[in-house]
């Protein structure tokens, strides 16, 4: 490879840097962990509106905790499934405000599930990104409200069984009966293809706000080769293999489609 | 209803939530529970009227947790409940003091534990003062005994809580809650500014993002933040002390109650009198900061205190660590939703006036 000088770095013309509204702090998520991909998404987004200095980040309570440092924008940090009521709190406050909660699943579909079936009920103009990585990765690797049935986890050690956790929540299923929702949609942070899908959901979720159309949601489904005891490779093909059927991606809610839901 | 210099008839509930907007609180976030309904009901009539914002939440989880995040976005925001849901507010108003968020709350006080009864009690003193919730950190607690003090500390708490970065409780019962006396209003003042130092949401326009937050990993940060929030009570305690003392100048007893008590305890004291007893009421409207230096004070030049509460015993222990045994203290309490009628208290205070003649003529003899 050749040597390539200052001078000739100075004509390039950068197609690809880190988004305004990610800070320069080091992310502290384990090695090819998919949250990583989500913040970058939900940034990008967030600099392509041209929203940075009006938005309100709320961080809840799981790997994700710290997503007040990475957000280059105001943050509030929201006790375990609170974000959406802290949110709420905000937005009646401050209409002009951009206001989006990123919660892990154990915090949303376990802890939290009350607080977004009724933000989404009251149509809070608010955008939710919803990691699903199927299981509690902070505390490390016991099941969540999303674990598949017969996944081995730190708390169910011979694989999720109806005897033994009961059965995975479907979010989106779920609130797609919600009157107030105005965009819910389910992707994949696997294949480039699937990231891109990805990132053109999250616009629309905050496009969804932007408009007053009401509730938005995103849910990603996310690895955790740490917790699943996979390597990355392995933990994507769970995904492709074991997630997508289980819970299948797309659009379950466009306010676009339906006119005015909320 | 609006101001007026001539008072109106007006429950303990309507006043109460008059008074926040007067103060110019424009944000509340509550769940129904009885005897406090009539505040969110006079709220979501009332609020809209002056441009403010009432939610309903779908718990008293969600209701505090909207509170915060209304108070991170600079208001002063307000929730009221009864105790049972006040317990539920418990980790939410952790946060609060976590995130060193003022706010105001008020809990009119039923009778427990478990679900209880909807009758008055003041069996949540432990519960305000020596919470709020987990760790190392508490807010202040304010207890009025009457229609027109419900208002004025209701209006007051707002300015408190702002001054102090703390969240302040209302404390009053089933009784002050539902009884109707006359009462002035204040006038509704403007909108509370949303301009604070922490407030987010309002655009960065040049300045650095701010972020609330209550986790400190480190311990020196978390400690930081516990030593703030002592500062802040230390400076309370300085500044914010509140008693009120009525009945004899030369008392053979002194009697402590607060709230609905204090009330009762009033109209004993005078029926005692009439007896012959000499009695002083020393009323604390501040329950955080205690009013410890004055009862110290009259510790030293009166046979006995009686402790008048609707409790098997809370507060007497704050009166204990006043007192510092150097006279006895004895309580009057009743539990369950229970009252005491101002005869029951004159009983008493006559019972121990010759309890104590007949002490006296035994060591004279």
């Amino acid at each position: 490879m050749s040597e390539v000088s200052d001078a000739e770095l100075q004509d390039l013309e950068p197609i690809y840097r880190r988004p305004v509204s990610l800070t320069e702090t080091p992310m502290r998520y384990c090695p090819a962990c998919t949250h990583g991909t989500a913040h970058r998404l939900v940034a990008e987004v967030l600099d392509e509106l041209g929203v940075r200095e009006r938005t309100v980040a709320v961080a809840s309570v799981g790997c994700s905790v710290y997503a007040y440092e990475y957000f280059n924008c105001d943050c509030v940090q929201a006790a375990h499934g609170r974000a959406p009521a802290v949110a709420t709190g905000i937005r009646r406050v401050r209409p002009e405000a951009v206001v989006f909660t990123y919660q892990g699943d154990g915090d949303l579909a376990s802890i939290g599930l009350a607080e977004v079936v009724h933000a989404a009920a009251r149509a809070e103009n608010i955008t939710v990104i919803f990691i699903n990585n199927a299981v509690f990765g902070m505390t490390q690797g016991q099941m969540a409200p999303t674990s598949l049935p017969g996944q081995v986890t730190t708390t169910t050690p011979r694989g999720r069984s109806r005897e033994q956790g009961g059965n995975p929540l479907r979010v989106c299923e779920l609130l797609a009966q919600v009157q107030g929702v105005a965009y819910l949609a389910r992707h994949a942070l696997t294949a480039p293809k699937r990231v891109r899908a990805a990132r053109a959901a999250i616009r629309q979720a905050f496009d969804a706000q932007l408009e007053g159309a009401g509730f938005a949601l995103v849910e990603l489904l996310s690895i955790c080769p740490t917790f699943w005891r996979m390597n990355p490779v392995q933990a994507f093909e769970h995904i492709e293999n074991a997630m997508i059927p289980f819970y299948p991606l797309g659009e379950y809610v466009n306010w676009r489609d339906s006119g005015s839901e909320a | 209803m609006s101001a007026s210099p001539q008072p109106v008839l007006s429950k303990g509930n309507e006043a109460c939530a008059e008074g926040a907007i007067a103060a110019g609180c424009r944000y509340f976030f509550g769940y129904p529970i009885t005897p406090q309904n009539q505040i969110p009901e006079y709220m979501s009539l009332h609020l809209p009227e002056v441009g403010g914002v009432y939610v309903q939440a779908e718990s008293e989880v969600a209701a505090i947790n909207m509170v915060l995040g209304a108070a991170a976005a600079g208001a002063l925001a307000m929730t009221t409940s009864s105790s049972p849901g006040i317990s539920l507010m418990q980790e939410g108003l952790s946060y609060i003091l976590g995130c060193e968020l003022p706010c105001v709350i008020v809990n009119m006080v039923r009778g427990g534990p478990g679900l209880g009864n909807i009758l008055p009690a003041q069996s949540d003193y432990w519960l305000s003062t020596r919470g709020l919730g987990h760790g190392d950190g508490q807010g202040l607690v304010f207890a009025p005994y009457s229609v027109q003090e419900l208002h004025d500390w209701t209006a007051d708490a707002f300015e408190i809580a702002a001054r102090y970065r703390l969240p302040v409780t209302i404390l009053g019962d089933a009784a002050l809650a539902q009884v109707a006396e006359p009462c002035v209003f204040r006038p509704r003042g403007e909108p509370l500014s949303l301009d604070r130092e922490w407030a987010v949401g309002g655009g960065l326009q040049g300045r650095q993002r701010r972020i609330v937050n209550s986790l400190w990993i480190h311990a020196d940060a978390m400690e930081a933040v516990n030593l703030r929030l002592a500062e802040r009570l230390a400076r309370a305690r300085r500044e914010m002390v509140t008693w009120q003392e009525t009945g004899s100048d030369e008392p053979e007893i002194l009697v402590c109650a607060y709230g609905i008590m204090a009330r009762v305890a009033e109209t004993a004291i005078q029926v005692a009198a009439e007896a012959g007893v000499r009695a002083r009421l020393l009323r604390p409207i501040s329950l955080l900061p205690f009013p410890y230096a004055p009862l110290k004070e009259w510790a030293g030049r009166v046979q006995r205190i009686l402790v008048i509460e609707l409790s098997l015993g809370q507060m007497i222990q704050d009166v204990r660590l006043a007192v510092e045994g150097a006279c006895p203290v004895e309580l009057l309490g009743r539990a369950g939703g229970q009252l005491l009628f101002p005869e029951d208290v004159a009983a008493k205070l006559v019972s121990l006036a010759q309890q104590g003649a007949a002490g006296r003529r035994e060591a004279a003899g």
